[in-house]
C-alpha cells in the first residue's frame, strides 16, 4: 500500500500542506498544482459589502480545506471562529491557532489545549499549531487532536528549523501525525524535517516570498517527497572518528 | 443595523437572505453571526433583521 498521511481518518498522498496567504488569487491554483498539495489552509475574515472575488474559486475542487483560527487570542475566540468556518460547509478540519504575542507570533499552548478539547468534542478534526513542548503535545493528544503542528521558527520568518531538537523529541514520543508548521524557509529545511521522521510540512511564506512562486512550490513538493523517501529508506550511519573507503584499498595498478 | 462594524441601511422586514442577496454577498461562501450567535444557513430565509441587530459576515481568505 502506498505510503499515505492519515489525519482524522482522511488519507493524503501529499505531505505538503500549503498556506494560501500572501498570494494573489490568480496564482493560487498554479501554486497548489505545482506543489502537489492536497490540503490548503485558509483564514476567516470579514466579507466586504458588494461582490468581491472569493479564494474558493481559485482552489481546485478536490483539495481539502483547512480553515485556521487566526485572529483568535483566546480559546473562546478560536472556538467561535472554528464554528463560523464550519458553517461555510467546507468540511470538519480546523487548524487551531491562538496567538496573543504580536511580535513573535508564538502560539499560546494552554489556550490551544482548551480550544482543542472543545472543538474535538464537537466533531472537528483538530490540528493545533503549537510551540514544541512535549507535555503540551501529550495534553493536545489527550484533548483529541488529530495531529500536532509544532513551529520551526516564527511565522513568516523563513528562519528554518530553530526548534529542530524539540521537534525530534516529539517525533520520538508522540503517536499522532507531526506536521512542522511556521518558519520553514527553504526546501532543504523541509527535506531535513521529513528525514527526521516528521509526517508533513506546512509552508506559506517561503513559497509566497520566492522570486518564482510556482517553481518554489514545486521545489518544496519535491523536497518533502525526497525527505520522506530518505526517512523510509533509512539514513546510513555516520562515522565521527574516521572515514571509510568506498572501494578496497588494495589491487592498485602499480605496487 | 451594523454589519461588520459599520452602519448600513435596512429595509423593513428584510430577511437575512434578502439582505445578503441585495448587497451582492455570495451566500454559499460565507457565514453569519447575528448578535454573537451563528445563524445556520437553513435559517437565512426565516431570520428577519431589525435595526438593533449587529451582524458579522465572514468568508475565507488566504492564510497560513
Amino acid at each position: 500500500m502506498a505510503d499515505q498521511l492519515i489525519i482524522g481518518g482522511h488519507r493524503f498522498t501529499s505531505r505538503f500542506i500549503l498556506g494560501s496567504g500572501k498570494f494573489s488569487l490568480e496564482i493560487v491554483e498554479a501554486v497548489v498544482e505545482n506543489g502537489g498539495a492536497e490540503m490548503v489552509t485558509l483564514a476567516l475574515r470579514r466579507a466586504n459589502l458588494g461582490g468581491e472575488e472569493n479564494i474558493l474559486d481559485y482552489i481546485p475542487k478536490q483539495i481539502t480545506l483547512l480553515p485556521n483560527t487566526s485572529g483568535a487570542r483566546t480559546a473562546e475566540e478560536a472556538v467561535k471562529i472554528a464554528r463560523l468556518a464550519r458553517e461555510i460547509n467546507c468540511g470538519n478540519f480546523i487548524k487551531v491557532e491562538v496567538i496573543r504575542d504580536s511580535k513573535y507570533l508564538f502560539p499560546d499552548n494552554y489556550e490551544t489545549i482548551k480550544a482543542t478539547e472543545i472543538l474535538a468534542g464537537e466533531g472537528f478534526i483538530v490540528m493545533p499549531y503549537m510551540y514544541p513542548d512535549l507535555n503540551v503535545a501529550r495534553d493536545l493528544v489527550s484533548a483529541g487532536a488529530a495531529a500536532v503542528m509544532p513551529l520551526a521558527s516564527p511565522i513568516g520568518s523563513n528562519k528554518g528549523l530553530s526548534t529542530r531538537d524539540f521537534i525530534e523529541i516529539l517525533v520520538n514520543e508522540i503517536t499522532v501525525p507531526i506536521i512542522v508548521d511556521a518558519g520553514i524557509g527553504r526546501p532543504s529545511q523541509a527535506c531535513e524535517a521529513m528525514e527526521m521522521g516528521v509526517d508533513a510540512i506546512m509552508c506559506n511564506t517561503a513559497v509566497a516570498t520566492a522570486k518564482n512562486v510556482p517553481l518554489m512550490a514545486r521545489a518544496f513538493g519535491q523536497a518533502i517527497e525526497s525527505g520522506r523517501n530518505a526517512y523510509l529508506a533509512g539514513l546510513g550511519r555516520v562515522l565521527t572518528e574516521a572515514g571509510e573507503a568506498s572501494s578496497p584499498l588494495t589491487g592498485f595498478l602499480e605496487d | 443595523m451594523r454589519v461588520n462594524g459599520k452602519e448600513v441601511s435596512l429595509d423593513n422586514n428584510q430577511s437575512l437572505m434578502q439582505f445578503l442577496v441585495a448587497n451582492q454577498f455570495d451566500v454559499a461562501t460565507l457565514a453569519v453571526a447575528r448578535n454573537g450567535e451563528i445563524v445556520p444557513k437553513a435559517n437565512y430565509d426565516t431570520v428577519i433583521l431589525c435595526e438593533a441587530d449587529s451582524l458579522e459576515v465572514v468568508r475565507f481568505v488566504g492564510g497560513g
